[in-house]
């Protein structure tokens, strides 16, 4: 690029942007979304991620169905979601205008692809006539109406590219256009196309000259009255790398098997939003990973189970249905004791339901979908970036334990991304994992005083020859027992040894004062929407705390006092009310619900609105005991 | 395979449990077979695993002083494939049923032989699910009467070898539960076998189905009812009076064998080829009673590399090229930044 950014006028400096880039599934927008995320995190900019797509692959072109988005708020300041609404909005289609407009922020921005917007394209999102025309549109937002098809055409004009392959550069010219609106160094952009494309030159020069062309129409065009900049965010020093939560998901199991000095074994079965794990570990088999795509779901935790067995730290992860199939291998490896990750990103339910979106309504599932009694320790990933510490918790526990333990994650945290401050691995605590060797007085299920755990012999140990299996063994020697006080002691062993693992749940993460009126409980994915609107509250005097819960089961034993210490509890779940029953039925407590099921994540303003009714309501009446809030009856409203 | 510095007897490979298969069950004299091999053959205790799923033959592994695993209905072929891939060192052993390994397990044991994990599979074959008390099973007969099929079930049996074959297992054998030689010799070579080797035996329940395999195992009848299949001879029986020749349009026929009026000489009976195609395999399993003599012993053995092996070494290629991974380097990888 010759031209620099001394051409440009001095940019204006805003705090927070959210961008979302919409188009077809076929239009590149998980690629171009993803690139403006590398540029605003090498700007230094705290970052926050939300691809939000279609399940199908290809949905037939224009198609609402196929409309897929990715939203990216950078911020010079600390944030903790993707932001609520886009400032900006670009939108490839007419389809992709239809369905994400709602969305855009009074006096948003909003750039468009006129080329797109042919009668049969409009047709199939559904306008009756150009929704461009209605000069409404650029009262209500900064409108630009740009033509990328025509112009990545006139961009690409001389080359030897099928007007199909010019018509896939477009989303290169579009992130251009970002590039020189938000102040981006085009030069590193350029490097990462070469390097994508690598080997086909031709295509990598044709999207070096669709984005040049955007970089280059933005400045001469002078669409935008000034460029944005967003300054570098503060962080705390360290080293950082931009992240999605699978990705971490993935390091964090390598890591955790590093820390434990046991190979890895994980074996899974292709599912939404699951398979990008397998994907990653596949690749690390000089790491110690042996991967295993297994033949189903149940084969799946069938030869994790087998792996763990053999002395392997074994994980499998699926999502929804996928963790439903796998129930009765979870109940086997709870009887057998064996130390093993399942790892479930709960997606839309019930059944196949919403594949590629998110929702935290396998909690339930987790905690009680097996047979008999059949408790199992539970937690779950905060953010992208945190799945990786709650991965190594999750082998931490399962070694230390000799325990199966679920870890949940969502759609939401496995594919959106944030930076993440590099652990230092050498001063992470190695887990010490033995086996017993010594025949000596051995016993099956003979148990550590403090965790309860049996001891993990491994076949292969001379002298411990031993069965186990699903059925119900003696307390001690591990042979076959009906026996009616045996099977009773049995049961609660195996509870109180779950239970033991509440030893490990460290402080409770409360954000906010031990005491106040409104105490805002949440789990999982949620986390940044519920500490941003807790800390919004805050702000404005408000007597709002937030507990995030990492320990489904057994729970943070420091909990219940703070839960008895606020006028309201607010437990804000993405599902019917899961957490919520759960906190009634053991702590007798008047919690009420914050609920969404519409496969999306809370919005910041969701949540505070939530806080304010209820605290609004006290001053009118009499706190309410039921009443439940839901966010569709807000829109309804 | 390590050995064990002592040599075993079979008692020592007898648990210490109690056996509490029925009086009579053909399981006994599988189990009493399999122990005496084990310690003919001198592996180690330590590095022997019996897996097994649910049902009467599933609860081998309890008996058995080896390691064992007796775990859920169906699943124990892919408990198996984890426990081989991540421990390539030990000798397991897969024991399942027909209704276990056929029917709520099928899939598992599909994909256990087609991937040709190194794994020694014995199916007990007695036609009838035993431990929920008799209902048909999979590879019950049209017509068996039982408690869910009171008029005679209607469905059409399944032929464990035909699935072996077809899922293109690299070892497929049959025996009979009370033949402890027949069983020992076809065990061992399961045993030596490198690869998935699944053995089919025929095994009589004395409760719920008696004497479902008396017309082809039955002293007096059975030598003119078995071939038994040696590698390279004629696929001869009855006392060499009769043999199986196959036809051009690849199907088997019985004839008599001679030079005399009406009969075949030996030269046009078929040789048996342990190495030979799957077609010729799979022409063998199709030879069913009352039809057909059956055939006994070693279909099918072929060499092909074990999917642990192949595990094995594909992880130590990519370690080989691109060096023992460093964590670090991997946590660093891709677009970092400092911030100080």
């Amino acid at each position: 690029m010759t031209e620099g950014p001394s051409t440009r006028r001095a940019p204006r400096t805003l705090e927070r942007v959210v961008v979302r880039f919409a188009g077809d599934s076929g239009d590149g927008m998980q690629l171009t979304g993803s690139e403006f995320t590398k540029a605003a995190a090498a700007a230094g900019n705290d970052i926050s991620t939300f691809p939000d797509f279609p399940a199908e692959i290809r949905a037939p072109a224009g198609s609402l169905a196929g409309v897929s988005g990715f939203q990216l708020h950078f911020a010079s300041s600390e944030i903790y979601t993707p932001g609520d609404a886009p400032d900006v909005l670009v939108a490839m289609n007419p389809a992709a205008l239809r369905t994400n407009l709602r969305d855009l922020v009074d006096g948003g921005i909003l750039i468009v692809n006129t080329g797109t917007f042919t009668p049969p394209n409009l047709k199939k999102a559904g306008y009756d006539k150009d929704p461009l025309a209605d000069a409404a549109l650029g009262q209500r937002y900064q409108l630009h109406r740009v033509d990328i098809s025509k112009l990545v055409n006139a961009a690409l004009d001389g080359t030897d590219l099928t007007s199909k392959e010019k018509g896939r550069c477009k989303n290169f010219f579009a992130l251009g256009l970002m590039f020189w609106a938000y102040s981006r160094d085009p030069e590193s952009e350029i490097s990462q196309i070469r390097g994508k494309f690598g080997k086909d030159e031709r295509l990598a020069d044709a999207n070096v000259k669709a984005f040049k062309a955007g970089y280059h129409y933005g400045e001469t065009a002078e669409m935008f009255q000034d460029v944005v900049r967003v300054e570098p965010a503060q962080f705390a020093p360290g080293t950082y790398r931009n992240i999605t939560g699978n990705e971490a998901l993935a390091l964090g199991l390598v890591t955790g098997a590093h820390l434990a000095a046991k190979p890895l074994f994980y074996s899974g079965y292709p599912i939404t939003p699951a398979s990008s794990v397998l994907h990653y570990l596949s690749n690390y088999k000089n790491y110690g990973v042996t991967t295993f795509q297994a033949e189903d779901e149940i084969a799946g935790i069938g030869a994790a189970i087998g792996a763990a067995y053999g002395g392997a730290l074994a994980v499998t992860a699926s999502s929804g249905p996928g963790i439903s199939l796998k129930a009765e291998g979870m109940a086997l490896a709870a009887m057998t004791e064996l130390p093993l990750v399942i790892v479930s990103i709960q997606r839309g339910g019930p059944s196949t339901g919403l594949p590629t979106k998110t929702e935290q309504a396998d909690l339930l599932q987790s905690l009680f979908g097996r047979n008999g009694e059949c408790p199992l320790p539970v937690i779950s990933c905060y953010s992208p970036a945190d799945a990786f510490e709650a991965a190594v918790l999750a082998c931490r526990i399962a070694v230390k334990y000799v325990t199966p333990v679920i870890l949940l994650s969502d759609g939401f945290l496995a594919n959106g991304a944030e930076p993440w401050r590099l652990p230092d691995v050498d001063a992470m605590e190695p887990f010490h994992v033995t086996h017993r060797t010594s025949p000596e007085g051995y016993n099956v299920y003979a148990r550590d005083p403090r965790t309860l755990a049996r001891e993990w012999v491994v076949p292969g140990t001379a002298g411990l020859e031993h069965r186990i299996g699903g059925l119900e063994k003696d307390a001690l020697t591990g042979a076959v027992s009906y026996d009616p006080q045996n099977h009773e002691t049995m049961v609660k062993t195996r509870a109180e040894h779950v239970e033991r693992v509440a030893q490990e749940c460290g402080p409770l993460d409360l954000f906010g004062d031990d005491e106040g009126d409104v105490l805002v409980v949440g789990w999982g994915g949620t986390f940044g929407a519920l500490r941003q609107a807790t800390a919004r509250l805050r702000d404005q005097g408000k007597r709002v705390s937030h507990a995030h819960m990492r320990w489904l089961h057994p729970f943070n034993p420091r909990l219940e006092p703070v839960l008895r210490r606020f006028k309201h509890i607010l437990v804000a779940e993405l599902n019917m009310g899961q957490l919520l029953l759960v906190l009634r039925a053991k702590f007798l407590v008047p919690a009420i619900g914050l609920n969404k099921i519409q496969g999306q994540p809370f919005k910041v303003a969701e949540v505070m609105e939530a806080v304010q009714k209820l605290l609004g309501e006290e001053r009118r009446r009499a706190p309410s005991q039921s009443g439940d809030i839901s966010t569709q009856e807000r829109a309804v409203q | 395979m390590k050995s064990g510095p002592v040599k075993l007897s079979k008692k020592d490979f007898a648990s210490d449990q109690d056996v509490r298969w029925c009086p009579g069950c053909g399981d006994y004299a599988i189990l009493a077979t399999v122990q005496k091999l084990l310690a003919d053959v001198g592996i180690a205790r330590e590095n022997t695993v019996f897996v097994s799923g649910i049902g009467c033959s599933s609860r081998f592994p309890y008996y058995m002083n080896t390691y064992g695993f007796h775990s859920i209905h169906g699943r124990a072929p892919a408990i198996a494939t984890g426990l081989k891939v991540a421990r390539p060192d030990l000798s397991v052993w897969v024991i399942t049923g027909d209704g276990d390994g056929l029917s709520i397990g099928g899939n598992h044991l599909l994909h256990a032989l087609r991937r040709n994990v190194d794994l020694n599979i014995i199916l007990f074959n007695n036609q009838i699910y035993g431990l929920t008390k008799g209902q048909y099973s999979p590879t019950s007969i049209v017509g068996t009467k039982a408690p869910s099929t009171p008029v005679g079930s209607l469905d059409y049996p399944v032929q464990p070898l035909q699935v072996a074959l077809g899922a293109g297992a690299t070892f497929v054998a049959r025996c009979i539960d009370v033949d402890a030689p027949g069983l020992g010799d076809v065990l061992a070579r399961a045993q030596a076998h490198k690869g998935a080797a699944f053995v089919e035996v025929l095994q009589n329940c004395p409760v719920f189905n008696d004497g479902v395999w008396d017309p082809v195992t039955e002293k007096g009848t059975a030598e003119g009812r078995q071939i038994r299949l040696k590698q390279g001879e004629p696929l001869l029986y009855d006392g060499g009076k009769r043999g199986v020749r196959i036809r051009p349009d690849l199907t088997a026929e019985v004839v008599m064998v001679g030079d005399g009026e009406g009969q075949v000489p030996l030269a046009e009976i078929a040789r048996h080829d342990e190495k030979g195609s799957p077609a010729y395999a799979f022409l063998l399993s199709q030879l069913l009673y009352p039809e057909m003599p059956i055939p006994l012993g070693v279909l099918h053995a072929v060499d092909k590399t074990p999917y642990d092996q192949l595990v094995a070494q594909q992880n130590a290629e990519v370690t080989a090229k691109r060096g023992t991974g460093d964590l670090k380097k991997l946590l660093h990888s891709g677009m970092t930044w400092k911030v100080s």
